[in-house]
């Protein structure tokens, strides 16, 4: 099964560099073993190809988009485990320590709750009768915020889609 | 059950729970096969249906996170991701 599905070197190469360059224009990294990271993008091609969407290579995707929004990369937990870890779970992102050599990487933890739990996650309710003139949006990927009537079509940051933003106030 | 086996020296009952996709499962897979010794992995990422169930219950089961690589050794200890150290100590290697 897996055979067919192997993603063809120039196309690893040119989603490599997009991802490579998105990255760098919202302060992020890539993870400077770059037979590393386009080990990564041909897993990321091959879920795409599979399920749709670019999920983690490093997890189990369900094959249901509204279930796995928070995992499609960069996932929801990206950020957090790059601050506490130095890099993201699956290791496609780093931290500047990282990338300048000064910190070495080990397996990460699982930061994702898991099925039990996430099946029971409910929206949070949003706190306090707060009135705003419009209500704010969050980028579940990258915490960036704007006041407008609905999230943008992509962060304009980490260049998430509309479907990963959250109402915030 | 697609269940594969790679031919080693036994240093045990080894059964690790891999993803296709995944770098670090890769990683761990090739450390069992330099160490030369036998073990049997899945990709749960290819099943299909029941059987994918049945083997997302079982990795769940060792390891509640149900992430990947899990390496069950010996039907009695659980490695969880690339830890080569705790690998050896584990094998004993």
């Amino acid at each position: 099964m897996s055979a067919d599905e192997t993603i063809a070197p120039d196309e690893i190469e040119k989603d490599y560099l997009r991802c490579k360059k998105d990255a760098e224009a919202g302060g992020y990294h890539i993870n400077p073993d770059a037979d590393f990271a386009r080990g990564l993008v041909s897993g990321l091609l091959v879920n795409q190809a599979r399920y749709g969407y670019q999920s983690c290579p490093c997890r189990l995707a369900s094959g249901k988009k509204e279930e796995d929004l928070d995992i499609i990369c960069p996932c929801d937990y990206r950020d957090q485990d790059v601050v506490e870890y130095g890099a993201c779970y699956c290791a496609l992102y780093v931290s500047q320590n990282v990338l300048d050599g000064k910190q070495e990487l080990s397996a990460i933890p699982e930061r994702r709750p898991p099925r039990s739990l996430r099946r029971k996650a409910a929206a949070p309710a949003l706190a306090g009768p707060l009135q705003l003139p419009m209500p704010v949006w969050r980028c579940k990927v990258c915490g960036y915020l704007c006041a407008r009537d609905g999230p943008p079509e992509i962060c304009p940051i980490c260049k998430a889609k509309k479907e990963r933003f959250e109402r915030f106030l | 059950m697609a269940i594969e086996h790679v031919a080693g020296k036994n240093a045990g009952k080894l059964m690790l729970y891999a993803l296709s996709t995944c770098i670090w499962c890769r990683k761990t897979k090739q450390l069992l096969t330099d160490l030369g010794i036998e073990y049997d992995y899945v990709f749960v990422d290819l099943l299909q249906g029941q059987e994918k169930e049945q083997t997302i219950a079982m990795v769940e089961k060792w390891n509640p996170d149900s992430s990947f690589p899990t390496l069950v050794v010996n039907d009695s200890k659980c490695i969880v991701g690339f830890k080569e150290k705790e690998i050896r100590e584990a094998l004993k290697l």
